[in-house]
């Protein structure tokens, strides 16, 4: 039960993953030699790389251990292969957003006849599962590797096991994502993934929830901090969501097609459940988590108010599950079921603001820190965005709003102010707090970078959402336009062609959030080298910390 | 009251059941009961399983990310009724698995959309989507005409279908393979057979040659059947077992 625990902390484990690799070697050659089917063989072959790579990598690490790998007090090394990779695949999502972004707005410029696997509708599952699952995925099972072992000061139970959810999620990405060009989707929204791969993620997941829980197990602080508290919400919930949206019977077990359990209107409510709650619990929950550490830490103040937090927690997660209908507005989903959803997403926005207003008053006593720490004002500003798109969300599920803003860009406006805005900004922010944390640095390189960033991904965010919010208004508006006559006033490609100027703005917005995050990397990448000048080792905000400590 | 909570904060398997518990009710309350009352799928003629054909284009709809633009529900709504046809009803996708309803009409909706234009006019369109529709965003889809359809794995996906409910007969499942080919060769003495099969389906030669079986073929033959089949002048949309 404490942190000293040397060669019985790794016990069987590395001999578990070693065996785990190997059959899944095994069922991956299988599938490869007995597949008709071109795009699965090149999956197997895939897997069977990855594997194979993992057993060297294991045989590295445990047959021919390196002497001079000194034991530290806290296993580390996974998180910043996390920063690393968050980084990467951040980079990677916004790219292929900003491609299909000017596909919408120059066909004729950026579809190629000749290669059906860069058309847009192989390319938008890649862009958002690179943002969500990628980037927001490998910041969260990141920093909840950082916090678990601060906030319950213990090393991160299971030895290998965090090694084997990094690199097993990195397997997940790479096989999805590659699946996509491949033309390898079930066709649920933010669960394309194939049987397969949902099984090899869910194996994945167990073992994530065993290694965070088991860190919990060993903690030398009595209460479970509250950070924690979501990110056990986030594992719990989206194992469950998973594990149920992904029921399906594969055509042949060695052929990436299948069929969904479910069909017609239980299925669509089962995937908005799903698809709903991925908003809730992975990209809601778990970087709710992230804010509970890292704005009280880079803040220097404690969590405004406790009892705000239980509240907020539990009705949170117990309101979240409600709301995936108001997807279904008008449909042939029955109407009880429809009424329900816009019940509940409605109350959600008291939650929701809970947690905002918790973020925001941690700065009581130190509002001064935002003019001098640019990383404290990412934090702020994300959540400003969540409790602007948590207002926006119960508002668009109104029936009456939503007969209007459904199909529209408005949903992909609203999407990704909370994308943009909370995501991607809270992940960012703590991306510039973990970095000089873990490479033992003073200081961020640059902290004018950081403006510079927060800036320009700012002005990206307000074009992205401002256009969406016109052109999705305005289609709205075209579609239900009768003329005077009584007759439909416009033909649906005059509603089409009436979005190109909002189509080009969009792109440019993402393209300066690409070039944010662009020089994020940069910047950490050269904090992590140690370049950061001698001069000014001291950090700025440290002299207005210590005024604030009333 | 506030006391009580340290039962989950020190007790990390306590907070896990409590999250568990918490998390399943709205599902359990929600969707479950859609699997239950009968009312919650409608009574109407015409709804039918897909044809082979239809399925493998189908097949090829999921696999090019169709559903990211078009979505196949039309609304209630006075202007979308006008505009796409009578409003979708759960009946008309119960045989899909999964779903295809969408969630962005970045394109017009396709609930309706069989019959609406000619066999021709899809394959050109595919081909150049700008070629018919100049204002058009849509990716053009030539390779679809270039690539011959795989059909070795027919009675397979008809058999994982009624695996799940889609009430295929043994026979259409034994002559999945020569159905599939049938119903793109209407001059074919198979085709003949196949109409005994699925007699409310039409065989036609979809891209213009009957000789060769392409991807294209199976993507006209499901667009061209999307939301046609069904008989409205049977459905009473106020009667008691529609009230949903």
């Amino acid at each position: 039960m404490n942190s000293r625990q040397t060669a019985s902390d790794v016990g069987y484990a590395p001999l578990a993953i070693g065996m785990i690799l190997t059959i899944g070697t095994a069922l991956a050659i299988w599938g490869a030699a007995r597949t008709q089917d071109g795009p699965f063989a090149v999956q197997m072959y895939t897997a069977i790389a990855a594997f194979v790579l993992g057993i060297f990598g294991l045989v590295r690490a445990y047959i021919l251990p390196n002497p001079e790998t000194a034991r530290t007090r806290y296993e580390d090394g996974v998180v910043k292969a996390g920063v690393i990779a968050s980084t990467f695949w951040g980079i990677a999502g916004l790219l292929v957003g900003v491609i299909i972004a000017l596909q919408l707005s120059f066909p004729h410029i950026f579809y190629f006849e000749d290669f059906g696997w860069t058309n847009f509708g192989r390319l938008r599952p890649l862009h958002t599962s690179a943002v969500i699952f990628a980037f927001g995925g490998n910041v969260l099972i990141a920093t909840s590797f950082y916090v678990v072992q601060r906030t319950c000061r213990a090393r991160l139970a299971g030895g290998p096991w965090a090694w084997f959810v990094f690199w097993g999620y990195q397997l997940f990405i790479v096989l999805a994502g590659t699946g996509y060009l491949l033309g390898i989707t079930q066709s649920r929204e933010y669960a394309e993934p194939p049987w397969y791969v949902d099984i090899w993620l869910t194996l994945v997941w167990v073992a994530y929830l065993l290694v965070f829980l088991g860190t919990i197990w060993k903690r030398e602080e009595k209460h479970i901090y509250v950070a924690n508290w979501f990110y056990l919400a986030f594992i719990v919930t989206i194992a469950m969501l998973h594990i149920v949206n992904n029921l399906a019977l594969p055509v042949s077990f060695s052929g990436s097609f299948s069929y969904s359990a479910f069909s017609g209107v239980q299925d669509a409510l089962t995937q908005w459940w799903y698809g709903h709650n991925a908003v809730g619990f992975f990209l809601t929950a778990g970087f709710l988590a992230i804010m509970y550490y890292f704005i009280p830490k880079q803040a220097d103040r404690p969590v405004y108010s406790y009892r705000l937090s239980i509240i907020h927690f539990w009705a949170l997660i117990f309101l979240y599950i409600w709301a995936g209908p108001h997807h279904l507005h008008y449909t042939a989903l029955p109407m009880w079921a429809q009424t329900l959803g816009a019940t509940f997403s409605i109350m959600l926005w008291m939650p929701s603001w809970g947690g905002m207003i918790n973020g925001l008053m941690t700065l009581s006593g130190a509002w001064d820190k935002l003019r001098t720490d640019p990383v404290l004002r990412m934090l702020v500003v994300s959540v400003a965005f969540y409790g602007m798109s948590t207002f926006e969300g119960p508002v668009m599920s109104i029936r009456a709003v939503n007969s209007l803003s459904h199909y529209t860009d408005w949903t992909i406006g609203h999407v990704h102010s909370g994308a943009l805005g909370w995501v991607g900004f809270v992940s960012f922010g703590a991306l510039y707090c973990l970095t000089p944390w873990l490479w033992k640095r003073e200081r961020l390189y640059s902290n004018a970078l950081v403006e510079w960033h927060f800036w320009i991904a700012t002005l990206g965010i307000v074009l992205y959402i401002t256009s969406m919010w016109v052109s999705g208004v305005m289609q709205g508006l075209m579609w239900r336009a009768y003329n005077e006559l009584g007759f439909l006033e416009y033909s649906f490609v005059e509603s089409v062609e009436a979005m190109k100027p909002y189509y080009i703005i969009r792109a440019l917005g993402g393209v300066l959030y690409l070039i944010g995050a662009l020089l994020m990397a940069y910047n950490l990448w050269r904090t992590a080298r140690g370049d950061a000048p001698a001069a000014l080792t001291v950090r700025p905000n440290a002299a207005p910390a210590a005024v604030a400590a009333e | 009251m506030w006391h009580f909570h340290k039962w989950f904060e020190r007790h990390s398997l306590i907070l896990v059941v409590g999250i568990l518990l918490v998390v399943s009710i709205g599902g359990l309350v929600q969707i479950t009961p859609l699997f239950f009352i009968e009312s919650t799928i409608e009574q109407v003629k015409g709804v039918r399983p897909y044809t082979p054909l239809e399925l493998k284009g189908r097949e090829i709809y999921i696999r090019e990310g169709c559903y990211v633009c078009h979505s196949q529900m039309v609304r209630p709504l006075r202007d979308e009724v006008e505009r796409y046809g009578h409003y979708s009803l759960a009946a008309e996708s119960m045989y899909d698995h999964p779903f295809q309803w969408g969630s962005k009409r970045t394109g017009p909706d396709l609930a309706r959309v069989g019959g609406r234009y000619s066999d021709e006019w899809h394959r050109e369109h595919l081909i150049d989507p700008r070629s018919m529709v100049p204002e058009s965003i849509m990716p053009p889809y030539a390779f679809l005409d270039a690539k011959l359809l795989r059909t070795d794995d027919i009675t397979d996906h008809l058999r994982v279908n009624a695996m799940l409910k889609v009430p295929y007969t043994k026979e259409q499942i034994e002559n999945a393979e020569a159905d599939l080919r049938a119903q793109a060769d209407p001059n074919s003495d198979a085709a003949i057979a196949f109409e005994t099969r699925y007699p409310t389906v039409k065989p036609s030669s979809y891209d213009g040659d009957p000789s060769r079986l392409t991807e294209m073929d199976a993507l006209i033959a499901y667009l061209q059947m999307l939301g046609a089949g069904v008989d409205f002048s049977t459905y009473q949309a106020d009667a008691p077992e529609n009230q949903r």
